[in-house]
């Protein structure tokens, strides 16, 4: 497999499975995507969103039931997986449990027909980059998942695939190894040169691992964009939930000017940013419990008074539930020492406080 | 000697349900076992050992063991040799893996007996199979599969082969299949995914397989008088000590025959699960989840 390709493309790419009741169903709808050298995308979704059916449609362990995969010029999503030359890391590693670490390493390079010579520094080298001196010998059985998962790696990249896929690579590592790793992969990703896809339905991994960000929901991509977008500017109302936006109001439309629109309710007023054309007499009003500060805001603009009835104390700050008059409840990240029951007012930047059109689906 | 005493864990008695449970491997096997093995060193006419002097120099008893080998060792690699292609077809869930499963798995339901005379009819000389040729002119000569080694063979192989396609099926099946796709991202073709990942990982349940098959192969009697010809070629072991036990009515030599079958049979599987120890033998699942 060539590995001075400039970009992978994914043109409609589209997975039917058949579901209950024998009705298709889209677990995958028309991703198109271009993945350049060198860069490292991330697919983000809630489980079931289609992105390890995506994952697995460009390995070629799924076979596509629309669109078209290129390499270049070279249409690849007609070959099998193991004429792709991809390296793939699986969800629970797959390492071979008969064979040593060595030769799980070495295995893609022995498919390959690689000259025997060749193979043992290779996959040194590759043991050494993932920081398995030592363990050679070893069954998988007899290592840790953290060990587990770095032979995965090595095994995946000894061959030097122009394009690397990882399927939630970390979701079985403890919070400790699970951050010590993810620099690990961002550090082999810098040092190899090459294309990375990630599957994750961590934000956190995301947003701290990837040039740029697929969110996708039910199959449907929802926004492709730059992690720093993805977090402040969510393209639509799914996205910024699933990006922590953990405060959804619906309130009534008052007015718009200049693309800042006016919400109220029974007793919160709201100026925000319209991020997509309304429609009807209600919005939705998204806001991240850490961009609500205490106290009024400038001019007593977009302030809600309410009281404390929930404090989970999270080490440098605060998770709080402030439930205004009327019981509208709001998420609010806040430092300082604040009690239950206390009073207080709150006031959230209008530039933060993103408006959708509500979605069908409820708050 | 305070660690000693420490180490000793106080009596569990959960163990005594071990009890009817021994007490029935005592009474029905190792008691007859033993008292078989008493027997036979117990001839008519001559010393200790004069039953197995006899079975080793007289000419219609020890070449027994060449006659059951030769229709047992065949049988059982046909039978692995059939149900492990077929089980790994079979592997994936399909539409048609149940009714091919079931259609596999009908021949256990049947007996030896049952096969047996199906087998003389549907094989005989006047049978489906002989007129079926001949009247498509694909082979005019007499077609002769029953009473000799053929048939016999035939139906080991009808009988046997659902075990173990049971067996290999339960297997495969328990290979986590995701080993064989990622064997398929580091350029392994179907070919070498089967030779690299599938073969090594079943060989020690092949081994278990091809002992349960041989054991029960070598212990071929029904088919061997209904279907064989019990004077000539397929006079097998089981033969000769029904024959010593109820027609010559000398239960030492019959007693003395049958710890001979069961001593070839112990060479085979012991020969068998020594080359197990050659393999892997651990879990066959990739990692953890």
């Amino acid at each position: 497999m060539r590995h001075d390709f400039q970009e992978l493309r994914l043109d409609r790419v589209t997975r039917r499975f058949a579901g209950a009741g024998g009705k298709a169903f889209n677990a995958l709808e028309e991703l198109t995507l271009t993945i350049k050298r060198g860069e490292f995308i991330a697919l983000l979704g809630p489980s079931g969103c289609g992105k390890s059916t995506a994952l697995n449609c460009i390995a070629g362990l799924l076979p596509l039931s629309g669109g078209s995969i290129w390499l270049d010029e070279m249409r690849i999503d007609t070959l099998p997986p193991e004429r792709r030359g991809f390296g793939m890391v699986f969800q629970n590693y797959a390492l071979f449990p008969h064979m040593s670490v060595e030769r799980n390493v070495a295995f893609g390079l022995r498919m390959r027909g690689v000259a025997g010579s060749e193979v043992g520094p290779r996959v040194a080298r590759a043991l050494k980059l993932v920081q398995l001196v030592g363990q050679e010998q070893k069954l998988p059985g007899q290592l840790s998942g953290g060990q587990q998962q770095r032979v995965a790696i090595a095994r995946a990249i000894v061959i030097e695939p122009p394009l690397i896929l990882m399927d939630e690579p970390l979701s079985n590592l403890d919070a400790k190894l699970r951050l010590e790793t993810r620099a690990e992969i961002r550090r082999i990703h810098r040092e190899l040169g090459r294309s990375t896809i990630y599957v994750t339905h961590d934000q956190d991994e995301a947003l701290s691992l990837a040039d740029r960000i697929v969110v996708m929901k039910d199959g449907v991509v929802q926004q492709i964009a730059t992690p720093q977008e993805v977090y402040a500017q969510p393209a639509n109302l799914q996205v910024a939930r699933f990006m922590g936006y953990r405060n959804v109001l619906e309130l009534a439309v008052e007015g718009e000017r200049d693309g800042r629109v006016t919400l109220a309710g029974t007793d919160i007023r709201l100026t925000g940013v319209r991020k997509q054309p309304l429609a009807g007499t209600h919005a939705c009003v998204a806001i991240r419990p850490e961009e609500i500060g205490l106290g009024e805001g400038p001019g007593g603009v977009n302030t809600i008074a309410g009281r404390v009835e929930n404090v989970e104390y999270c080490g440098r700050d605060s998770l709080l539930d402030v439930v205004t008059a009327s019981g509208t409840l709001l998420h609010v990240r806040a430092a300082g020492h604040i009690a239950m029951g206390d009073s207080l007012r709150v006031h959230v930047p209008a530039e933060r406080a993103l408006v959708y059109p509500s979605d069908a689906a409820g708050i | 000697m305070n660690s000693v005493a420490l180490s000793r864990a106080p009596f569990d008695r959960a163990l005594l349900l071990v009890v009817p449970a021994a007490a029935f491997m005592l009474l029905l096997f190792v008691y007859p076992f033993l008292y078989g093995l008493a027997l036979s060193f117990e001839p008519k006419e001559g010393g200790a050992l004069g039953n197995y002097q006899h079975f080793f120099s007289t000419d219609n008893l020890w070449p027994t063991i060449w006659t059951t080998l030769r229709l047992a060792l065949p049988a059982t690699l046909i039978n692995v040799g059939l149900a492990l292609p077929i089980a790994y077809k079979m592997r994936v869930k399909t539409r048609y893996q149940r009714w091919v499963t079931t259609i596999l798995v009908v021949p256990i339901t049947l007996g030896t007996v049952l096969i047996a005379e199906g087998a003389l009819t549907y094989f005989g000389p006047k049978g489906w199979l002989s007129q079926t040729l001949q009247l498509l002119h694909l082979y005019e000569g007499p077609i002769r599969l029953t009473h000799n080694y053929w048939g016999v063979l035939i139906s080991l192989v009808i009988s046997g082969f659902p075990f173990a396609f049971l067996l290999i099926l339960s297997y495969i099946t328990g290979i986590d299949p995701v080993l064989a796709r990622a064997a398929a991202t580091l350029g392994a073709d179907p070919a070498a995914q089967f030779r690299h990942i599938y073969l090594p990982l079943l060989a020690p349940g092949l081994a278990m397989c091809f002992c349960l098959a041989f054991v029960q192969a070598f212990s071929v009697f029904p088919s061997a008088v209904l279907l064989g010809s019990p004077a000539g070629p397929t006079r097998v072991i089981s033969i000769a000590a029904y024959e010593a036990a109820f027609e010559q009515y000398d239960y030492s030599l019959a007693s003395a025959i049958a710890m001979i079958m069961g001593f070839v049979q112990l060479i085979i599987v012991a020969a068998v699960l020594g080359l197990r120890n050659l393999f892997y033998r651990g879990p066959v699942a990739g990692g953890k989840g």
